[in-house]
């Protein structure tokens, strides 16, 4: 099978799992729900408060909430030994790591579709600067941090404690990731600051991360 | 080897002793921050070992997924863990040090910043080798520290960029000119006895590491001879 058709099977088999089940996307939804209305509970805030920090609460949301998603990436090829299957199918092994990314990067896509009007409402929010500069913080971003926990999904599935290690690797790694898109959201939405320099480094940050975990991912996938 | 290993120790707690004997009595005390600037004498040559450990363990790891021989990650795992401990004696005597002289115990400064989330995922990368079983653990280990040491990249840039609301501190003493030349002294002895001290506990380290290669590899082996 080529590249392109392994991509689109794969892919379209994801979609089609979660569209039956709806395991990630509900717990996923819940749980940003949770750390939304836990964090307004944590800091009793007024408009003018919130909008600096607001950027900062929602990626940590994102953040927790992507994690559940992301241990679903892999756990759900353990069933049947599917994952031992893709290791010996002729199919290009960097096709199943780039379909995996794109199905969590659309689970978190759609988190973030349904998360941002929540905060708008609970913490009053009113972007300053111009909004296209938050839909590309939030896919940049999103793309970050999916492109690495699908990656750390996989080392992970390959160990003792699988759903405890996730976070655990995937954390450190994000933090200049999250550092760039917490301030990009957060310049946008004070208006002071450029959210050019963020977004940029985001940019890099995900051609890098992609680049390296196309390049790896077999290796990991094969480790005997 | 073995006496090699034993000359090599005795020259380390030889210069360790003179490195301690220089850091404490040989130099002069600083004029403006007194006794406490004695632990840069401490704290600068950890994060100079440090800083040797790190890149070495990435180049190790891209070199065991070359060649998977599992000396190279045996060395590769040393030096990990060498270097959380010499990162984690820079962490711990920056704040010993910051609270007398700057009034705090910590700020995120670029240059701290860098070192916990540095400390952070190298951690991590323990924590994966602690958890990993037989055989796949070395080349997951490995592809993490890759993904490390370039994230550590980004970490310093977005750091300098997008923390630069606080003000930077200045660092007093180091290796700035027109230090006295005895304290100069006390800085490099104390370089090389603590350059001597990392390269000792990788040593060792390296050591204990092939050997529970061996042994596990033996044991792997009388299991497939049982079976046979």
């Amino acid at each position: 099978m080529t590249f392109a058709t392994t991509l689109k099977n794969t892919l379209a088999k994801d979609l089609q799992l979660e569209w039956r089940s709806k395991d990630a996307i509900n717990s996923m939804l819940f749980f940003a729900l949770l750390v939304v209305v836990i964090f307004s509970f944590s800091f009793d805030l007024s408009p003018e408060e919130s909008r600096p920090i607001a950027g900062g609460l929602v990626w940590v949301a994102l953040l927790f909430a992507a994690v559940v998603a992301l241990n679903q990436t892999w756990s759900r090829e353990l069933r049947n030994s599917v994952l031992d299957a893709y290791r010996i199918a002729p199919a290009p092994l960097e096709s199943l790591f780039l379909a995996k990314t794109i199905g969590n990067f659309i689970f978190v896509s759609v988190l973030e579709l349904v998360i941002a009007p929540l905060f708008v409402i609970f913490y009053n929010l009113r972007s300053v600067g111009p909004v296209y500069q938050l839909v590309l913080a939030s896919v940049l971003g999103n793309w970050a941090l999916v492109v690495n926990g699908t990656f750390f999904g996989a080392i992970s599935i390959r160990t003792r404690s699988r759903e405890v290690l996730l976070p655990l690797l995937l954390f450190p790694i994000s933090i200049p990731a999250m550092l760039a898109a917490v301030n990009a959201t957060a310049n946008t939405l004070t208006g002071e600051g450029s959210a050019y320099l963020p977004l940029v480094f985001l940019a890099v940050y995900d051609v890098v991360f992609t680049a390296v975990g196309l390049f790896l991912f077999e290796t990991v996938l094969q480790a005997e | 080897m073995k006496s090699k290993f034993t000359i090599f120790a005795l020259i380390t707690f030889a210069l360790l002793s003179w490195g301690l004997y220089e850091a404490l009595i040989g130099a002069p005390t600083e004029a403006t921050m007194g006794p406490v600037q004695r632990i840069f004498y401490y704290h600068v040559p950890c994060a100079w070992v440090m800083e040797l450990c790190f890149p070495a363990n990435f180049l190790l790891s891209i070199a065991y997924l070359i060649w998977r021989k599992p000396e190279i990650d045996a060395l590769a795992v040393s030096t990990a863990e060498v270097g959380v401990v010499f990162c984690t004696i820079v962490l711990l005597t920056g704040p010993i040090w910051g609270k007398p002289v700057w009034g705090i115990w910590w700020t995120w400064d670029a240059r701290l910043t860098s070192t916990l989330v540095l400390w952070l995922i190298y951690v991590s990368y323990l924590i994966l080798r602690k958890f990993s079983i037989g055989g796949p653990n070395a080349v997951l280990a490995a592809s993490l520290a890759i993904f490390g040491c370039l994230d550590a990249v980004f970490v310093f840039m977005a750091i300098r960029w997008f923390r630069t609301q606080h003000p930077k501190p200045v660092f007093g003493g180091g290796a700035d000119s027109g230090i006295d030349p005895r304290m100069l002294q006390a800085f490099f002895v104390n370089m090389a006895a603590f350059t001597a001290l990392g390269i000792l506990l990788v040593w060792l380290r390296f050591v204990l590491e092939r050997t529970r290669q061996k042994v596990e590899e033996a044991h792997a082996m009388k299991a497939l001879g049982a079976t046979r």
